[in-house]
């Protein structure tokens, strides 16, 4: 057990309890260490650095005045017990070595090499805030917008308050089979009195007076090929309202084809092809013939490019090369046939992938697979640099594979401080050498109890319109509210 | 019996779902609405320690955790009502969202839990290192012919390292 504040000097400070001053050298052996990046990777190593050492003392940086990244701007507004890890976050940012410093862009506002100047340890973990590219002419179309802004639009993060999509289309096409498609898909088409949830009021309001009707979810592979999993499928077969559009040619021969599959695989497709083969039971039976709204899968069509309308400005439609499979399982690959469709929507949402970005030239990136080079977690080249999360491993995951890579990236900082190669001894300042670098630049850094106060305005601005909270999308706005 | 102090298992009580009602009432996730309502504390007062089950639990660094429940906790409310030193066990707080209280069970107990319902099963698809023993401990609530079993902590990465602690007196 880790007693707070364990050892007369545990806030750093020279003084004894019998009123002089003691050499520092308690203190000088005080690891410290920066995280970079609030989201489940930066507080999953924080926390687990914190556990494992009795002095070390970490201070977590981010961007944003408000943390928990993807946590809060990333999963679904109608899944809030995925967001319970926020309670085990938010013990963790109150724990007395723990802190945190929102409002600051690292690489803008303080560099990699300051904070290596001010840190034994420098841990990024700051995540993928990218998406990937299609790459196909008509993907700059008004209509056209990326999954990530979209998830990003309703789920109130700033950058994407102003994205207003078009949501007068009948039609919508969402490009990939990942969870996130199925999300955007099922906001899309979820009835209204059950997206009382902490959605935006903006996006609420324009997803009220939507047209859309129907959702294909396209990939480039077959069914055997989906990458979203079982839970969510079964959520969008259950989904009050709407109909599964399931074309049984896709599924013929799959039943033996799965027959060895792993159990999680096969479980996934014995459900698609029960939806498309089998006669619903009653409840679904019922849910489908009053349905109003549909969705569905569209196999082995690869996007080639999205279609304008006349005046050439927005979307109108998306030619699709027709693709074979070649190999099986995780590994096949879909071959063009030479055969092509175009199907007419005015909407189209990529999902194709999130995207890391490189943070400067101090830092190595690998650019063909989007992530930090590195081994255990330890930055290649770079002593005393680590990285977590998916800016380490690549943007794929649900939040238990990014807390065991946390984990796992806190553990060779351990290692590291055990072997002696940290050099702790080298006094270093942590925040409070950073903190006149940030004064000269004008930016003031958010606490955490400054974002309880954000988080009491946005659950009591909540309440008023009956959902959990209402965020503020606006920083300046978050700003003002803590009288920065 | 370790201790984890503020930063270890980490579900808070006020979030927790109350899954296993007292006999007769439906479990699972669709059986609870709202925040967890614990049972009062007059309910509570009159039961006897017949109620108590212990469990073992061999956590991944082959260390054993020893704890106490009811009868009627679930595995997960004993993990975090005892404290015990689990790395990021029950994240989700019981609600059927994560499948990081994930244990293995013996053979001879497995074969008397409860059937696994599909949206366990949905999680349990997804979790690391899965076993024919294998299920969610939010899910197992204890009764009287578990006493004294043993339960594995599943490992959670690839390659096991030896794991390094610095948080005891050295």
């Amino acid at each position: 057990m880790i007693p707070a504040g364990s050892g007369p000097l545990s806030c750093g400070k020279a003084e004894s309890t019998m009123g002089f001053k003691r050499p520092l050298s308690t203190s000088e052996r005080v690891p410290r260490i920066c995280i970079v990046g609030s989201g489940p990777a930066g507080f999953y190593t924080a926390q687990h650095l914190l556990k494992h050492h009795k002095l070390a003392r970490v201070d977590i940086y981010e961007k944003l005045p408000v943390p928990f990244g993807l946590v809060r701007f990333g999963v679904a507004p109608d899944h809030p017990e995925v967001k319970n890890v926020i309670n085990t976050f938010t013990q963790t940012a109150q724990s007395d070595r723990c802190s945190y410093y929102g409002n600051v862009t690292v690489g803008k506002d303080v560099t990699v090499e300051e904070l290596q100047q001010a840190y034994h340890a420098v841990v990024l973990s700051y995540g993928a805030e990218d998406n990937r590219i299609l790459g196909i002419p008509g993907e700059n179309l008004s209509g056209v917008y990326s999954a990530r802004a979209f998830v990003g639009w309703y789920n109130g993060l700033p950058e994407n308050r102003d994205l207003k999509p078009d949501l007068s289309s009948k039609t919508v096409l969402v490009l990939g089979q990942g969870n996130v498609a199925l999300d955007v898909a099922r906001i899309l088409l979820t009835p209204l009195d059950l997206l009382r949830t902490d959605i935006t009021e903006g996006s609420l309001a324009a997803i009220a007076s939507s047209k859309v009707k129907r959702v294909w979810l396209v990939g480039r592979r077959g069914p055997l090929q989906v990458a979203f999993t079982i839970k969510e499928l079964r959520e969008m077969v259950n989904l009050p309202g709407a109909r599964p559009i399931l074309d049984p040619a896709d599924f013929a021969g799959l039943r033996d084809a799965i027959k060895d599959v792993p159990r999680p695989r096969k479980r996934l497709t014995e459900l698609m092809i029960k939806t498309a083969l089998e006669k619903p039971g009653e409840k679904e039976a019922k849910i489908w013939a009053s349905a109003t709204r549909e969705w569905g899968l569209k196999f082995l069509r690869s996007p080639l490019e999205i279609l304008p309308t006349a005046d050439g400005k927005r979307a109108r439609g998306i030619r699709m090369a027709v693709t074979r499979l070649e190999g099986s399982g995780e590994s096949a690959t879909a071959v063009p046939t030479g055969e092509v469709e175009e199907l007419e929507c005015g909407l189209i949402l990529s999902s194709i992938g999130y995207r890391s970005l490189p943070l400067g030239s101090s830092v190595p990136f690998d650019r063909k697979h989007g992530i930090i080079p590195n081994h255990l977690g330890r930055v290649q080249g770079v002593p005393g640099l680590y990285c977590s999360g998916w800016v380490k491993r690549g943007p794929t995951g649900v939040i238990i594979t990014t807390m065991n890579d946390s984990f796992d990236t806190a553990q060779s900082v351990l290692e590291d401080l055990q072997a002696g190669m940290l050099n702790v001894s080298n006094t270093k300042e942590g925040f409070e050498s950073v903190r006149s670098i940030l004064q000269s630049r004008g930016v003031h850094p958010v606490s955490f109890s400054d974002w309880e106060k954000i988080d009491a305005a946005e659950v009591a601005r909540g309440q008023l319109a009956g959902k959990p909270r209402e965020k503020i999308v606006d920083p300046q706005e978050m700003l003002q509210l803590i009288g920065h | 019996m370790a201790a984890a102090g503020l930063l270890g298992a980490v579900a808070t009580l006020a979030s927790r779902r109350l899954l296993c009602a007292p006999p007769g009432a439906a479990r699972g996730r669709a059986a609870v609405l709202g925040p967890a309502r614990r049972f009062g504390a007059s309910a509570r007062a009159w039961r006897s320690s017949e109620d108590k089950v212990t469990v073992h639990f061999i956590n991944r660094d082959g260390d054993k955790l020893t704890a106490e429940g009811k009868i009627g906790d679930s595995l997960l409310d004993v993990v975090v009502d005892s404290n015990l030193d689990i790395d990021g066990f029950g994240a989700c707080e019981g609600t059927l969202a994560c499948s990081t209280c994930h244990l293995i069970f013996e053979d001879q107990i497995f074969k008397k839990l409860d059937a696994v319902t599909d949206e366990e099963m949905d999680m349990l698809d997804l979790a690391y290192g899965l076993t024919e023993t294998s299920r969610l401990g939010c899910q197992i609530c204890l009764k009287k012919f578990m006493n004294n079993m043993t339960v594995r902590v599943p490992e959670a990465v690839a390659d096991v390292r030896q794991s390094i602690d610095m948080s005891k007196n050295s």
